[in-house]
């Protein structure tokens, strides 16, 4: 991860900027309120970018005016999981089924051990290669 | 009207930066009020609400209390944030959600709650049914009523003191946690009969303190009661005879003496069931020609035939 010194996981919007702070995060969660977007607040420990599906804390929150019901949860979650990756999902229903139109992290570990490279031998001298978070050789909820 | 701040109100911004303000400074408190454009929302509310004097007048001396703090507040004042948070007592029909919905627009205006919508709700909203059900019951609905008002309307349901195990009490003191920690992100507005309003409050000290206005809501006079039903009429373009005027003042007389009388809600209801007979009316009078004033006048009979009338 030669773009990505220090070892931030980069998934979905604005992760290659600094972390969001409150009141941008609000800005973010008025702009999907108003084009009547739900949103969900998920979390995990496993940062494998093909992890899709985060745990979900509560329920989708639809039928919402205002951010400040929005962010006073995310900071309920950040309480419960400051160690974890907490993003903040909108959800459309334009399409008669709820899609993902925003994704961002709102909350990471402390420290990012980053990845290592695992290289594969198979078949001949063929090599596969993949990625292996450092945090997940630890068991689930022990890992940052 | 402009929607841009005033240029009074920027001025005084720029005044208290510079953190000293001489005591005659001038304070154009004409311009903040029109930019609030509250007096709007006033004259709908003197409009389309009858009577309620007392309300009414309320009202508006919150409105001025708001307006004030905020020019206050653009001076350097101090300016603690009001608890806006409101009780209306009345009975049934006396315009208690309507008022509450106006006062979230007047809120809306003054840039007191962010985006001026109404949350309304009962217990069974906020209270749930088993141990821990309650609580997300409760947040779920606080969440969505914030930027807004929530209104709980016969308030004095949540608490039920016969019962030492019920789940209500769970239920007030997360409403109280966030009516103090979240003073600025919503109103909340209890709603509910005076006297039972009045026992809620001797055995919630709490919820009383937190509650700055109290609202009492009068029931209404006949006449009153005929320009409410005048309005309503006009509202889905129907009109009295002037026979049917004169009778409908009997009937409103009559019916104000009878038990379960529900101010506003029970001319609906009348006005509901005379359009009823009318249709009746007109249909069993079919091969006559019809007018479209025919359609839409109620004649006096029509009330007449009321089972108020039937008794002596």
């Amino acid at each position: 991860m030669m773009t990505n010194l220090g070892g931030r996981v980069t998934q979905g919007q604005f992760s290659f900027l600094p972390d969001l702070t409150d009141v941008q995060i609000t800005a973010q969660v008025k702009y999907a309120l108003g084009k009547g977007w739900a949103l969900g607040i998920e979390y995990t420990d496993d940062p494998h970018p093909r992890n899709t599906y985060w745990e979900m804390f509560g329920n989708p929150m639809f039928d919402m005016k205002d951010p400040a019901g929005i962010l006073k949860e995310v900071n309920n979650c950040r309480k419960t999981f400051p160690n974890h990756y907490i993003r903040v999902t909108a959800f459309s229903a334009v399409r008669g089924v709820e899609s993902v139109t925003m994704s961002y992290i709102v909350n990471r570990p402390k420290n990012e051990p980053g990845f290592r490279l695992e290289r594969h031998e198979t078949d001949g001298r063929t090599m596969r290669y993949t990625i292996h978070p450092y945090a997940t050789d630890k068991p689930e909820g022990e890992r940052y | 009207m402009p929607d841009t701040p005033s240029a009074a109100l920027s001025v005084a911004a720029a005044a208290a930066a510079a953190q000293f303000l001489p005591d005659d400074t001038a304070v154009d408190l004409d311009a903040a009020f029109r930019d609030s454009q509250i007096q709007a929302v006033l004259d709908k509310l003197d409009r389309e609400l009858i009577g309620l004097q007392p309300v009414k007048t309320r009202i508006r001396e919150t409105a001025a209390l708001l307006l004030v703090d905020r020019l206050r507040k653009s001076m350097g004042l101090n300016s603690g944030a009001p608890s806006l948070h409101m009780c209306f007592t009345g009975n049934p029909g006396t315009g208690k959600t309507t008022v509450a919905l106006r006062m979230a627009e007047i809120l809306h205006h003054l840039g007191y709650v962010r985006q001026g919508h109404m949350v309304a709700v009962t217990r069974d909203d906020l209270v749930g049914q088993y141990i821990g059900h309650t609580a997300p019951k409760t947040r779920e609905v606080l969440k969505k009523a914030m930027g807004g008002v929530l209104f709980i309307d016969e308030a004095y349901y949540l608490y039920k003191p016969e019962n030492e195990r019920d789940y209500g009490a769970e239920s007030i003191e997360i409403l109280l946690q966030i009516m103090e920690n979240n003073r600025d992100d919503l109103v909340v507005i209890l709603a509910g009969y005076k006297d039972r309003m009045d026992r809620f409050f001797e055995s919630n000290p709490g919820m009383s303190s937190r509650i700055a206005h109290h609202v009492d809501f009068p029931d209404y006079g006949v006449g009153e009661l005929a320009c409410i039903a005048q309005l309503m009429l006009e509202k889905s373009q129907y009109r009295f005879s002037p026979e049917a005027e004169k009778v409908f003042g009997q009937y409103l007389a009559r019916r104000m003496t009878q038990p379960h009388f529900a101010n506003a809600r029970s001319v609906r209801n009348a006005l509901d069931r005379l359009r009823l007979r009318q249709a009746n009316r007109l249909f069993a009078s079919r091969g006559q020609r019809l007018t479209v004033g025919d359609l839409s006048t109620i004649e006096a009979e029509d009330i007449l035939a009321s089972r108020v009338f039937a008794e002596p």
